[in-house]
C-alpha cells in the first residue's frame, strides 16, 4: 500500500499542520510560511524528511505550522540547534526560520558562526526591522531615525547589514526576498536549499501592525538588475551599494559544505540520556 | 506526523487549450486558498463577519474550480509545467496577503474581491485578443465574460453593505499581543 504514495508528489497543503498562525492579519510571515511549503513541494521533498528550527519571535512560530519536524528553541538559539541537528542527521533538509531580532541580536553570534561553518543548512530570516513579539522595540536593523514610543526620536544607531555580514563570514548562498511576492519567495527558497553548504535568504517580510508604513515596500521592491555571483568581492560591492531592495540570488559561491559526517547518527535516545547523565 | 491519503498521480497536460484551461484552474485553485487564509486569520482575531464573507468567496471560487474540472472531464489538477509562471508575482486572481486589517469590514473585502475579479477578467480579455489558437481564444472570451458578470455581482453586493466611517481603523485599545 505504502509504494505507490510515495511516487505522488504531495502538495504545498501537504506541509501546512492544522494549527491556524496567530499572527496579525496581513503579516508577511503567512506570505514565507506559504512559500516554504510550496519549495518544498516543488522540490518533492516529503515532511518526514525536513526539519524546521526556529528561535523566538513572530516568526520563529513556523514549524509549528507545518507538517515537518519542527523545533521552536530558545531565544537567538536556533542555529545551534539546527546545526546540531544537520551533523547528527546529514539526511534531513534543515531549514532555520528566525527573525531580525532573534537571528541578529540576541542570535548574533550564532549567524557568524553559521556562515563560517558553512553547514548545509538553509537560514530564513524574516526581517521587518522591528521586535514585533514583545511589543515594536527597535531590532538591529531598524533604521535610526525611526521613532516610535519606546524608542522617541529613534535609536540614532547604524543599522545592522546581515548580507554583509553573511558575505564576509563565509555563507555560501546569499538571496533577498519579499514576502509581497510569495511564489518568487518559494523560487528562492527552492535554490537556497538546493545550494550546498549554508543558505541565507533575508525575507523583507511586514510587521503591519508597528511598521504599517512597509506595506510600501510593494512598490519599492525589484529584482536585482544583475545575475548572481560567485565572486565575493563583486558581491560585496553589489550588496554595500544596493538600495536594500533588491529580490533575488546576490552571491553563489563555490565553497564546499562542511562534511557532517555522512551518514544519520545512530545513537538511541538512551545513549544520549545516559550522556546527559550528571 | 500526519498521513497522507492515497490519490491520482497527475497527467501532464497535452495541448494549448489544456494548459490554458490547467492555468485558469491554478488560478481558481490560489484564489480559493487565499481566500480560506484570510478567513481563517480573521476568525483568530475575532472578526467572524468578514471572516465568514471570505468563506463565502472561497466556497464561490471552488465552484468555479469544480465547474472546469468538470467540463474538462478531469478526475484531479492535471500536472503543469511552469505552474506559477504569472505576470505578477501571483495569480490574477489571488488577493495580495498584507490586503488584510483586523478590523476590516465586509466593504474592505468586496472591495479585495472586486479588485482580483476585475484582474481576473482582464487577463482573460488579453488572451482573448491575443494570436493564442483559436481554441484557446474562444475559451477565454467566455470565462472573460464570466469575470465581468462577477465584478458585476461584487459591484451590486458592495452597494449593500455600508461604506465605513472615516477612522475605522482606530482602536482604542489596540491588541499589541497577537494572543
Amino acid at each position: 500500500m505504502n509504494a505507490p504514495l510515495e511516487a505522488v508528489p504531495l502538495t504545498a497543503k501537504d506541509f501546512k499542520s492544522d494549527y491556524k498562525p496567530v499572527w496579525c492579519p496581513g503579516c508577511g510571515d503567512y506570505s514565507v510560511l506559504s512559500a516554504v511549503t510550496k519549495a518544498l513541494a516543488m522540490l518533492n521533498l516529503r515532511p518526514e524528511n525536513v526539519a524546521v528550527v526556529s528561535g523566538i519571535g513572530c516568526s520563529s512560530r513556523i514549524p509549528a505550522y507545518t507538517t515537518c519536524y519542527g523545533f521552536h528553541g530558545v531565544h537567538g538559539r536556533s542555529l545551534p540547534a539546527a546545526t546540531g541537528l544537520k551533523a547528527a542527521r546529514p539526511d534531513l533538509t534543515v531549514l532555520v526560520a528566525s527573525g531580525d531580532g532573534d537571528g541578529y541580536s540576541i542570535g548574533g553570534n550564532h549567524f557568524l558562526h553559521a556562515c563560517r561553518r558553512n553547514v548545509d543548512l538553509t537560514y530564513i530570516v524574516m526581517d521587518n526591522h522591528v521586535y514585533g513579539m514583545t511589543k515594536g522595540q527597535p531590532s538591529p536593523t531598524t533604521e535610526p531615525d525611526w521613532s516610535s514610543k519606546l524608542a522617541p526620536g529613534g535609536t540614532g544607531l547604524r543599522e545592522f547589514h546581515p548580507l554583509v555580514i553573511a558575505l564576509a563570514s563565509g555563507a555560501n548562498f546569499i538571496a533577498r526576498a519579499f514576502s509581497g511576492d510569495p511564489n518568487g519567495t518559494a523560487n528562492l527558497i527552492a535554490e537556497a536549499i538546493r545550494h550546498p553548504g549554508f543558505s541565507f535568504l533575508e525575507v523583507l517580510s511586514p510587521c503591519v501592525t508597528f511598521r504599517p508604513e512597509q506595506r510600501q515596500w510593494k512598490d519599492r521592491a525589484h529584482p536585482a538588475p544583475v545575475a548572481a555571483t560567485d565572486d565575493p568581492v563583486r558581491a560585496a560591492r553589489r550588496i554595500l551599494t544596493d538600495d536594500g531592495f533588491n529580490i533575488g540570488v546576490l552571491f553563489r559561491g563555490k565553497r564546499p559544505a562542511f562534511k557532517t559526517g555522512g551518514a544519520a547518527a545512530t545513537h538511541s535516545p538512551d545513549d544520549l540520556a545516559a550522556a546527559f547523565r550528571l | 506526523m500526519r498521513k497522507h491519503p492515497p490519490r491520482r498521480k497527475p497527467q501532464p497536460v497535452t495541448g494549448a487549450y489544456e494548459e490554458f484551461m490547467a492555468r485558469a484552474y491554478t488560478m481558481e485553485l490560489e484564489a480559493i486558498e487565499r481566500y480560506a487564509q484570510f478567513a481563517e486569520q480573521l476568525d483568530t482575531h475575532n472578526n467572524r463577519e468578514v471572516a465568514s464573507l471570505f468563506r463565502k468567496l472561497s466556497q464561490v471560487e471552488s465552484l468555479h474550480a469544480k465547474r472546469i474540472l468538470e467540463e474538462m472531464r478531469w478526475p484531479s489538477m492535471p500536472a503543469l509545467g511552469p505552474a506559477y509562471a504569472w505576470d505578477g508575482p501571483e495569480g490574477p486572481e489571488t488577493a495580495p496577503f498584507d490586503a488584510l486589517h483586523y478590523l476590516m469590514q465586509p466593504y474592505h473585502a468586496l472591495q479585495i474581491a472586486l479588485q482580483c475579479e476585475s484582474q481576473a477578467q482582464q487577463y482573460y480579455e488579453s488572451i482573448a485578443s491575443s494570436k493564442a489558437p483559436r481554441r484557446v481564444r474562444t475559451a477565454a472570451a467566455e470565462m472573460a465574460e464570466e469575470e465581468r458578470e462577477h465584478v458585476r455581482l461584487i459591484r451590486a453586493w458592495i452597494s449593500k453593505v455600508p461604506k465605513p466611517a472615516e477612522g475605522w481603523d482606530q482602536d482604542p485599545d489596540p491588541p499589541r499581543m497577537s494572543e
